[in-house]
């Protein structure tokens, strides 16, 4: 990181203060100066939204915090307190609420991503265990954060995914009534998920960090999946890529505007504006968008703690991915077969959102047990055995030949070719 | 040469030992309570027990109270709902045990293990899905009991679980008839 920058300090303020704290070299070599794959395509652009969308949500979260009151007697009227009284309330809430869905959208891309051009191959393993981690992270806060304004689908929700836990053998009850505490969820479990929902997004920022640190000390992957080989390949961050991101972010906020402006409550549930009653429970439940695939296979199995291990096992079968694949080609671009599989796999993760969505009944149900069987056949025996079946293509020799032989051959001259000697 | 390095521990060495083992019970007794505090506290514990008159409840009808934050049914069965519950053979049930607090925890799922002692028509039960918590109809599912909406659990007219996901029967509380009339339930 700071081993990447060239900076020779100039004033003398910046001499005293890098002499103390290496923070300007340290920043300059992560984020100026980092020599970054010169192909990287718009799906790379997702790191720098998901960056964007984080500060948002923590900003917006801060000041609703400052108005939100987290108790079952007053939560439910001090969210509509926000959205009437407060002045802009309206907006800070719609916009935290969707942002929460921008947060998955965002981050379902970047993940397919990685799953597509292999970024989770060595070297960058750790990168990639960082990323699901801070991706687990990031569904406790959202699902703490949904049950805040304590209406139906707040109180049912928290309901069904605490009891979860009392699936667990022996020791499950026990765990429920800690998370609770108390016997059923009530206001000791809103006051510690309000506590929790503020800390969590702080820890998301510290993984994320980590997780940086980790892709640049190997390098970013790139779409052919080759490494850097000369100075050639690569150009530096800013401004190549700090502008390429920013475009992407504006872009990303029109979509982010639009939600949050002209349909604000098209992704949640309007029984969440019925204040949480715990004598009944909604006649369909369903979680937010984000969880439905996960939820369609907790419902898939007949069994409560077969359910229950299916879905955990669903996020716990991304840690062990980078050893899963055998293939040693990253890019899908060079593998005719996993290009395949992977789009299926895409599919078939949308089709399990859909039937999360839908009652747990008669068709849906055995169609949602073949989706999720296919689900784990892909991590467990369709990529290890991809990687002895297949024939990759012929891999570029370098970034800069894949990059000209798009372009239609030829060779550029000065700053096209080598714009970091410019 | 093969040379014989054991020295006899010095005080130091015992010192060492001693200072970190202090310090990991230190550390442990000072995190307890941030654990602790996550129990349920002493006003969730005061578990008040609830008196409900049932005199107006008929024959085919049901109340819901609220027992601990948690709804409990309270059915006055119909004849013919006691002769289907009656009628279902052990064996045919995919959980066998009564779940009765009132009970020995060996109790097997009959009917009479199920229903107030001695008051056929009384069933008593927690109204939470043994699944994932959710609160079941009542009155509904292929066994003419309970039907949890969430995950598709059926349950007859005994709360005894039938079809869907669900592991268990409908937990009994702990309850007794005070007077002909009145239920004190915890």
């Amino acid at each position: 990181m700071a081993g990447h920058s060239n900076y020779v300090p100039q004033s003398a303020a910046a001499k005293w203060l890098e002499a103390r704290l290496p923070v300007i070299s340290l920043m300059r070599g992560s984020f100026v100066d980092f020599p970054t794959p010169k192909n990287l395509n718009y799906w790379w652009t997702f790191g720098g939204i998901l960056f964007f969308v984080l500060v948002a949500q923590i900003l917006t979260g801060v000041v609703l915090a400052m108005h939100y009151t987290a108790s079952t007697a007053a939560g439910f009227d001090s969210v509509e307190h926000i959205m009437r009284n407060v002045n802009f309330g309206w907006l800070l809430r719609y916009l935290h609420a969707n942002g929460a869905s921008m947060f998955f959208i965002a981050v379902y891309i970047h993940m397919f991503r990685g799953m597509y051009y292999g970024s989770y191959k060595a070297p960058r393993e750790i990168s990639w265990i960082l990323g699901v981690i801070i991706f687990l992270i990031m569904m406790a806060t959202a699902f703490m954060g949904y049950v805040l304004p304590w209406g139906q689908m707040s109180f049912w929700g928290a309901t069904v995914i605490t009891n979860l836990f009392s699936a667990i053998p022996l020791v499950g009850e026990e765990i429920r009534t800690f998370l609770w505490g108390g016997f059923s969820v009530d206001n000791p479990t809103l006051k510690r998920f309000f506590s929790l929902h503020y800390l969590l997004p702080f820890m998301i920022f510290g993984v994320a960090l980590l997780h940086v640190w980790a892709f640049h000390t190997t390098g970013n992957n790139n779409p052919t999946g080759v490494q850097p080989k000369s100075k050639q390949d690569t150009v530096p961050f800013h401004p190549y890529y700090t502008v390429k991101d920013l475009f992407a972010i504006i872009v990303f906020m029109i979509l982010f505007a639009w939600f949050a402006f002209y349909v604000p409550n098209y992704m949640g549930h309007p029984d969440n504006y019925i204040e949480a009653n715990p004598l009944v429970t909604p006649a369909h439940i369903v979680p937010e968008w984000y969880f439905l695939p996960f939820y369609a296979i907790l419902r898939a199995i007949p069994d409560k703690l077969g359910g229950v291990v299916a879905m955990f096992g669903s996020i716990a079968v991304l840690f062990v991915l980078p050893w899963l694949d055998t293939s040693k080609v990253r890019s899908g671009t060079f593998r005719p077969l996993f290009k395949q599989f992977f789009w299926i796999f895409g599919a078939v993760c949308v089709g399990l959102g859909y039937l999360g969505a839908q009652p747990a009944e008669g068709i849906y149900v055995i169609l949602a047990r073949i989706l999720t069987a296919y689900y784990f056949a892909h991590f467990l025996i369709i990529l290890p055995l991809l990687g002895f079946l297949e024939k990759p293509k012929p891999l570029p020799a370098s970034i800069s030949e894949a990059v000209l032989a798009k372009s239609g051959g030829g060779q550029p001259a000065g700053a096209v070719a080598a714009p970091d000697t410019k | 040469m093969a040379q014989q390095d054991t020295v006899e521990p010095t005080r130091r060495d015992f010192l060492y030992i001693a200072t970190g083992a202090v310090g990991a019970v230190g550390a442990g007794a000072l995190a307890w309570p941030f654990i602790d505090q996550m129990n349920p506290d002493a006003s969730a514990l005061a578990l008040a027990s609830i008196e409900v008159d049932v005199s107006a409840v008929e024959e085919g009808q049901s109340i819901t109270v609220k027992w601990r934050g948690k709804p409990v049914f309270i059915r006055h069965r119909t004849a013919e709902e006691i002769e289907k519950a009656k009628s279902v053979s052990l064996d045919d049930l995919p959980d066998q045990f009564a779940r009765n607090s009132n009970l020995p925890a060996d109790a097997t799922a009959t009917d009479e293990h199920r229903a107030a002692p001695e008051k056929e028509p009384w069933l008593i039960m927690v109204g939470i899905c043994t699944h994932l918590g959710c609160v079941p109809l009542g009155d509904a599912g292929d066994f003419g009991g309970w039907f949890c909406p969430c995950h598709g659990s059926h349950y007859d007219t005994a709360g005894r679980i039938r079809k869907g996901p669900a592991p268990e029967n409908l937990m009994v509380p702990p309850f007794e008839f005070v007077a002909d009339q009145t239920i004190k339930i915890g």
